[in-house]
């Protein structure tokens, strides 16, 4: 049924409709929404058959699933950026323990500097726990990916993480189409544990392994995650037949067939993308946009066909990988060298700032005129950072350094520091 | 002819005690019908209170619950004897997650189990959540008061050896003062473990006002399988705190385990108690009392204040006063009646300012 | 693509108005985007948010830079956040006040934007009549829509009836009743 409702409530609202059996979750901005919802709806009965364990944190969030789970209930939980972190034991707990347990990440910045906005880093940090990673583009695909990541999770035995951007997806109102009852129940059986705790059946979860056989269980997870490579494409090809719309997947594309210049991204700045994309078209540029929806497993093969043919590849993301550079344009490079391309990593949206159109144009135009450099920082303020440096040279107590550039860029009018 | 009134005191599980019992008195471990939950086989140290603990306690749960129960079990001792890769000797359904987690874990079992119960319509399976002192008053801290607050339906085991043994003995909030630990070491100055420092769980599991809490040793066996069946009638959160001497630890010889929880409570050192709904209920009365140093001198890890060259009465004095502190708080005498609240040993030793 | 622009301050409303505007919208079958700009609100603090509406999937997601329409709840943000940044040169800008554009000092503005666009209307008033609290947002988009003629009365109180019951949905219908007839009347006066 079609409805104007905010992200969080469609996403809440489809996960209810998947009939988990325990939610334990800690709310943390910008995902409260979500699991207030879910905690109302258990209370009302409208979830039925459904505990929802008002936890202490994070870490007691996902350990309460991970139990529930080897329990053989079908769990589901949230968080983001430093509630994200602060579970990362029980994160790696899960993945090695092959729970298919999902959780929603609403993309926020990790601190320090304290930032509530959004940007990839907490997912990102946990790109190599052994968790599937896919990226919703609208609330639409944020609602349709909750209900394939636990089809997809139960059949692997993996748990699956469905990321959303903080704020703007979350906290945004349009339009979304919330299945019915009888469409996702005939998606989504019920759970059926590979492993699971029974007195008539008593087994030991959860030992040690040794050097004898510990590659070879990292080793099983990764090739579950390739299997997950065909599997996650067939899952969406049965999302679509039941539910009439195409969503998730690994790769979309969008005008590449004939795109000298591709740009590739994740999450909501797709959207933004998009609209540039038809400005400039409309110029004569043959520009096009791939949307990147499975980061983890990474989709070489689907990223690789999605590139051919490409004279310039753009990877704009929204994480930096301190010292190093982009996370996502590494990725994408592994597809991209055997075309011998190798793309250009932007920088963008860090800690909320907002990805513009004017910023997009610009960019695209400097890779147009074969000037966008392999790694750029986009909107970055040279100057604002120059004045910091110009002061740490000058005095050794330079004081908080977030707080000393916060008040340097909000200068007043006359250009004094308030 | 008159009558001789013959009392028998229960000093082990295979005693002349036992046998002479009404079957329906006698142990669970003394049946052969005893489960076995942790089986033979698990490589525990020779002497390992922990063990005997947890065999006690378990099999005496599975015998309340008709064979019912599924286990989370914490890292520690427990959990890597008695799962030696690539075998394990639990035989009921048993979970190790992390560290710091096992009471969350349980609490989510605990759930799932409430809701697989009401879609089947079968009474579900109880929960029981194992920890050693490190991973349930440390670092599993902050999950165990979460697990209280919300009233999960599990009892947890807290297998108190007073120190992180699995990783060579270093100090937790639960080893008592003065001990040498390789993270307490006696030096000048420093006796051991600071005597302010620490916590008393079972009483802050009190404080949150929790269906059930006792303490007990692995010297009282009765006392023991007495109180988990008891813990099993109720639904709720329940915390059981059992002192397990460590030998190896302790500095011990390993055929000394069960004397020495005997001695810790005859001496007052560790007070065994029950409590509900955050009142004491009952204690175990000291038969004869004795005193700490008959507990202190048997463990290396006591020596220093016994050592000929520089011994440290004046510690032995103040251990005796905590001592003596706590069978007047907890009424351990006969005769006397336990504080409906007792306070914690470490706020005095706080107060005091020594 | 229509783009709205509400400015007021924490606590008043502001949210949900760009929230009913995007439900009254989609009831007459438009694509409808609303979101916040997202902060650690605090009540009283100024508080922007944002609405799209047009005729196709909106995928942009960036703040609005140039609205169309700017719809200022709390007058006295004038003195210390530029509400008007961008707007349009055919844009629209309604005040909840109750004296006149001229008289708050926004000449310039109204010289600058076709005549009838920059428009006050006392939303305060009409709330505190009606709900008994400030909550002017029904009054501010019932006013855009008399304005505008972009949105239908009855949706905008449709909006409000579909997220809260009863007497709530009773008083903020009455408000937005209240700020119409206000600015139509005042349309037909000039």
């Amino acid at each position: 049924m079609l409805k104007q409702i905010e992200g969080s409530q469609g996403v809440a609202q489809a996960v209810a409709l998947c009939r988990p059996e325990v939610i334990c979750a800690y709310p943390i901005s910008p995902q409260t929404h979500i699991v207030e919802a879910l905690g109302t709806m258990c209370r009302k009965g409208e979830l039925k058959d459904c505990e929802y364990l008002n936890v202490e944190s994070e870490f007691s969030a996902m350990s309460g699933v991970i139990g529930a789970s080897v329990a053989g209930a079908r769990t589901y939980t949230a968080t983001a950026s430093q509630g994200l972190l602060y579970m990362v034991e029980a994160v790696y707990n899960a993945s090695g323990l092959g729970l298919p347990i999902v959780m929603t990440v609403a993309n926020r910045a990790i601190g320090a500097p304290i930032n509530i906005w959004n940007d990839h880093s907490d997912s990102m940090s946990q790109r190599d726990s052994g968790w599937l990673q896919i990226y919703a583009e609208t609330n639409q695909e944020a609602a349709d990916m909750h209900i394939q990541a636990f089809r997809i999770a139960e059949e692997l035995s993996l748990p699956v993480m469905v990321c959303m951007d903080g704020f703007i997806l979350t906290h945004a109102v349009e339009r979304i189409d919330v299945p019915t009852q009888e469409q996702v129940d005939a998606f989504l059986p019920p759970y059926d544990p590979r492993q699971v705790l029974d007195p008539d059946n008593p087994v030991s979860i959860g030992a040690m392994v040794g050097p004898e056989a510990f590659t070879e269980v990292r080793y099983l997870a990764h090739l579950k995650h390739l299997q997950a490579l065909e599997l996650i494409p067939q899952v969406c090809t049965e999302f679509e037949k039941i539910f009439g719309r195409a969503s998730g997947g690994l790769v979309s594309q969008y005008r590449c067939e004939d795109a000298e210049i591709r740009v590739v991204a994740m999450g909501s700045c797709l959207g933004t993308i998009k609209d540039v994309v038809d400005e400039m078209r409309e110029k004569g540029i043959r520009i096009g946009v791939v949307g990147l929806k499975c980061f983890r497993p990474f989709p070489v093969q689907a990223m690789k066909q999605a590139l051919e043919g490409a004279k310039q590849v753009i990877v704009v993301e929204r994480t930096l990988a301190v010292g190093s550079g982009g996370v996502l344009n590494r990725d994408v490079m592994v597809a991209s060298r055997d075309l011998g391309i190798l793309p250009k990593c932007v920088i963008a949206g860090l800690g909320g700032r907002a990805i513009t159109k004017a910023s997009l144009h610009k960019t695209f135009a400097e890779a147009v005129a074969g000037k966008l450099g392999s790694l750029t920082f986009m909107d970055l303020d040279m100057d604002l950072v120059e004045r910091q440096l110009a002061r740490e040279k000058a005095a050794r107590r330079t004081g908080p350094l977030p707080e000393a550039m916060m008040r340097d860029a909000h200068r007043d009018d006359a250009g004094e520091i308030l | 002819m008159q009558e001789t009134q013959v009392r028998f005191y229960q000093t082990g599980t295979f005693t002349v005690g036992n046998r002479l019992l009404n079957p329906g008195d006698r142990t669970v471990q003394s049946s052969s019908e005893r489960f076995n939950s942790l089986n033979s086989g698990h490589r525990a140290c020779q002497g390992c209170g922990e063990a005997l603990g947890a065999r006690y306690a378990i099999d005496a749960a599975m015998a309340a619950t008709g064979g019912q129960v599924i286990a989370a079990n914490a890292t520690g001792c427990l959990e890597v004897f008695s799962t030696p890769y690539p075998e394990s000797a639990w035989r009921l359904p048993w979970f190790h997650s992390l560290f710091g987690n096992t009471a969350a874990v349980a609490g989510g079992m605990a759930a799932a189990m409430q809701v697989k119960a009401a879609k089947s319509g079968r009474p579900a399976p109880r929960i029981i959540a194992m920890g050693g002192d490190g991973g349930t008053t440390d670092i599993g801290f902050g999950c165990l008061s979460g697990m209280f607050d919300r009233n999960d339906d599990v009892l947890y085991i807290c297998f108190d050896n007073q120190a992180y043994m699995n990783t060579g003995v270093q100090r937790s909030s639960q080893t008592p003062p003065a001990a040498r630990t390789a993270t307490t070491m006696p030096t000048a100055g420093h006796p051991g473990n600071t005597f302010s420092q620490g916590k008393n769980v079972p009483l802050i599991a009190m404080a949150h006002g929790i269906p059930y809490v006792a303490t007990a040793t692995v010297a009282d066996l009765h006392d023991l399988e007495r109180k988990v069946d008891y813990a099993m009638n109720f639904h709720g959160a329940r915390y059981i705190h059992i002192l397990v001497p460590c030998p190896l630890g302790w500095g011990v010889a390993s055929n000394k385990t069960v004397e020495m929880a005997r001695l810790a409570q005859q001496t007052g050192f560790f007070p065994v108690f029950e409590a509900e709904y955050g009142e004491v209920t009952k204690v175990s009365k000291i038969r004869r009392k004795e005193p700490i140093e008959k507990f202190l001198m048997p463990q290396k890890r006591y020596a220093h204040l016994f050592n000929k060259k520089a011994p440290q009465p004046e510690i032995i004095q103040r251990l005796q006063a905590m001592a003596d502190r706590n069978i007047v708080k907890f009424g351990l005498l006969e005769g006397t009646e336990p504080d409906p609240v007792p306070p914690s040993e470490q706020g005095v030793e706080r107060a005091l300012k020594i | 693509m229509y783009q709205i622009r509400i400015h007021g301050r924490g606590g008043q409303g502001v949210v949900t108005a760009a929230e009913m505007l995007s439900v009254a919208a989609f009831t007459e079958g438009h694509w409808a985007q609303a979101f916040p700009s997202f902060g650690s609100e605090r009540t009283g603090a100024p508080v922007v948010a944002f609405a799209r509406i047009d005729d196709k999937e909106i995928r942009l997601r960036e703040p609005i830079q140039e609205p169309d329409v700017v719809l200022v709840q709390d007058k006295t943000l004038l003195e210390s956040v530029d509400v008007f940044s961008g707007i349009r040169p055919d844009g629209y800008v309604l005040i909840n006040s109750s004296v006149s554009p001229e008289e708050m000092g926004l000449g310039d503005l109204v010289d600058r934007l076709p005549p009838g666009h920059v428009m006050t209307v006392p939303g305060t008033k009409f709330a505190i009549d009606f709900i008994g609290r400030p909550l002017p947002g029904a009054a501010m988009l019932a006013g855009f829509a008399a304005m505008t003629g972009g949105l239908k009365l009855e949706n905008v109180q449709a909006a409000y009836s579909a997220r809260y019951g009863g007497k709530v949905a009773q008083a903020n219908a009455a408000v937005a009743q209240a700020a119409y007839d206000y600015i139509i009347k005042a349309k037909a006066a000039r």
